[in-house]
């Protein structure tokens, strides 16, 4: 269904030249999930944004690649096509603070009617279009949801916002969903309820899921194919169970050692060293060399090419 | 040894919704050298009880006893004496630093507060810095060159430079990239052991919990619902809703058994705190009683406290550990 081939954006910076999305590559499948995992400024986030042809204004400039959804390929799409008929018709974002992503002026049944009437889904009036907002909101399971429509952003908890985000997102049943760090800033009684809605929601409409976070524990829960992101690359992809079992990466290898877990009470921690890359002066070769175990010389040098293994690929001279 | 005592302490805040009360009727012994650890959702006044052991706020009622003494009938001098054996180390290294300053400055600044000689404080600089594995160089340097590992490190530097027993670490890991935690997880490990410190460590994340505390007691809407030692809490956790934080924990494992929704919708606003039990509107084992009488912390277990109504007519648990209840 989605189809992202070697996706390079870059931040054209006074300091030089940021390259968030460095050739990155993907499928995913109707109904289906993909994790896009990588600590703050791996690419991830960037990587969603260039889907929705929202690269950050001015800096931000999709430089090369491709993206099909649904065979219609995306790049290049002028700005009207893209507000007509993807952003929020085919390609939905739920972003990881509904307060940024809720108009606080506006109630939450105006801002869930917002896209309906936008697309012109709504049916003739504005009545029809407020009234899909409450089938809407109810679907999310937003409790009393015809008084709760006319209520403000600030009157909702997080875990009930995001809710009402969620249900934007979906107001247009859009092919992909695109959520990102969607349960960070949620407790984990209400990460699991958001997640449990999310799944449902997706059951029900088939869509595909990008599902970005730094978290490997909820990408476990909902993913089931993972794609590990660095200095916007991504050095590993696989099916969930492939990848937490046998990941084939250092840097999964490290992160995957590095989290406490329960149950398993070692004294200490293995740890990754050193710290995550200037994305203004990477390492040369490998972007990850640094940090690297097993770092050789031709690390050092040259960056390692994309190894297909079956579905799951992987970016590290280990296995080239 | 037991270096602070909490007893029956109660923390109110008077706002325009009415009287919030924050901490209520909580009371702890955190012994020297232990990892101490309060868990809970955001709102349920962790955060808040380390501000009261800071002295950053005061209390409604209750005693806080720090190495024998209330820290409330402290004279100016024992105070600041206080405030130098009890640091902090909060969550975002990006806003506990101030960018305008020099590292050396801010790790002077304590220094100077505390009346330290202007000739020490270089070597003394130098040699917390040391402690966290940051080279001498970076004391002249400001925190935005510093990656948020590093400047996490400064933040504990400053915590250890006056030399204190007691450090309140308020979700010290949570807001640093996934690689660099165990780094500074394990760095806090080393320097407990070097220097006897005691921690009481802050935060909403089990698995983090239950690597680095001794002890724990979890925070439901200002109460401690259960505490224990680490291994005995989370072998056989008996408040329902230590068990339903438990289980909402993502397990980095795909084939991990999958747990949907077990603690019913959402905390309730403090402002309004549910009667009786306040646990009560989302437990799964609600009962009548639960809904009008608030339950009392009983011991199910050697050392180990419970408040739910659930434990009355049973007997105490024994001390020996099972691990029934355990989702793995």
């Amino acid at each position: 269904m989605l189809r992202v081939q070697d996706l390079k954006t870059h931040l054209f910076l006074k300091r030089g030249v940021l390259k968030a999305v460095d050739g990155v590559s993907f499928e995913l499948a109707a109904g289906k999930t993909l994790g896009l995992i990588g600590e703050s400024g791996s690419g991830k986030t960037m990587t969603g944004l260039s889907l929705l042809g929202l690269p950050p204004k001015p800096a931000g400039r999709i430089v090369g690649g491709t993206v099909s959804l649904d065979g219609r390929e995306l790049i290049g799409l002028d700005e009207k096509t893209l507000a007509d008929e993807v952003r929020g018709r085919q390609i939905a974002m739920i972003s990881q603070d509904p307060m940024t992503s809720l108009n606080p002026v506006f109630t939450v049944g105006a801002q869930v009617a917002a896209p309906i009437r936008a697309h012109g889904l709504g049916g003739d009036s504005r009545r029809d279009a407020a009234h899909l907002a409450v089938e809407e909101l109810q679907h999310v399971r937003v409790p009393a949801a015809r008084q709760r429509a006319r209520d403000y952003p600030h009157q909702f908890s997080g875990g009930m916002r995001q809710r009402v985000v969620a249900a934007m997102a979906i107001a247009c049943r859009p092919r992909l969903l695109i959520a990102d760090e969607p349960t960070s800033a949620l407790d984990v009684t209400i990460q699991v309820q958001l997640m449990d809605l999310i799944e449902r929601i997706q059951a029900e409409t088939d869509a595909g899921l990008l599902f970005i976070t730094h978290d490997l524990g909820i990408a476990a829960r909902v993913c089931h194919r993972i794609a590990v992101m660095y200095a916007g690359r991504i050095v590993e992809a696989a099916t969930a169970e492939q990848l937490y079992a046998e990941p084939r990466h250092p840097y999964t290898q490290g992160l995957l050692a590095s989290v406490p877990r329960l149950g398993r009470r070692d004294k200490r921690l293995i740890s990754i060293p050193g710290n995550p890359p200037d994305p203004l002066a990477l390492p040369s070769g490998c972007a990850f060399h640094p940090r690297c175990p097993h770092a050789t010389e031709r690390c050092r040098v040259e960056a390692p090419p994309t190894v297909m293994a079956g579905d799951d690929q992987v970016a590290c001279w280990l296995h080239a | 040894m037991t270096l602070l005592r909490l007893q029956q302490v109660v923390c109110r805040f008077h706002t325009r919704g009415g009287v919030l009360t924050a901490v209520d009727d909580v009371s702890l012994d955190i012994a020297k050298g232990e990892t101490f650890a309060l868990v809970g959702e955001s709102g349920c006044g962790k955060s808040t009880l380390a501000t009261l052991i800071l002295k950053l706020n005061p209390l409604a009622s209750g005693r806080i006893v720090f190495d024998g003494e209330d820290i409330g009938r402290l004279k100016r001098q024992a105070a600041k004496r206080y405030r130098a054996r009890v640091q902090a180390v909060f969550q975002d290294p990006y806003s506990s630093l101030n960018p305008r300053l020099k590292v050396k400055t801010i790790l002077a600044e304590p220094l100077l507060a505390h009346g330290e000689l202007r000739r020490d404080i270089a070597a003394r600089v130098e040699r917390a810095l040391a402690l966290v594995s940051l080279p001498a160089g970076a004391a002249s340097l400001y925190p935005h060159e510093f990656s948020g590992g590093q400047r996490q490190r400064i933040a504990i530097a400053r915590a250890l430079i006056l030399e204190p027993e007691l450090i309140v670490l308020d979700e010290p890991i949570s807001a640093l990239d996934v690689s660099i935690r165990a780094q500074i997880l394990n760095l806090l490990q080393d320097l407990q052991a070097e220097l006897g410190l005691t921690y009481l460590l802050i935060a909403h994340d089990l698995a983090l919990v239950e690597h680095a505390a001794d002890r724990v007691a979890v925070m439901y809407l200002g109460r401690i619902v259960e505490t224990a030692a680490s291994v005995e809490l989370f072998d056989n956790p008996r408040h329902p809703y230590t068990q339903a934080l438990l289980a909402a924990v993502p397990r980095p494992d795909p084939q991990a058994p999958r747990v949907h929704g077990q603690a019913q919708g959402e905390v309730a606003n403090a402002l309004a705190a549910p009667p009786g039990c306040r646990f009560h509107p989302r437990c799964p084992s609600c009962m009548a009683v639960c809904e009008r009488q608030a339950p009392m912390l009983v011991a199910v277990g050697a050392g180990h406290h419970s408040a739910c109504h659930l434990h009355e007519g049973q007997p105490a648990a024994p001390a020996a550990k099972s691990s029934a209840g355990r989702p793995e």
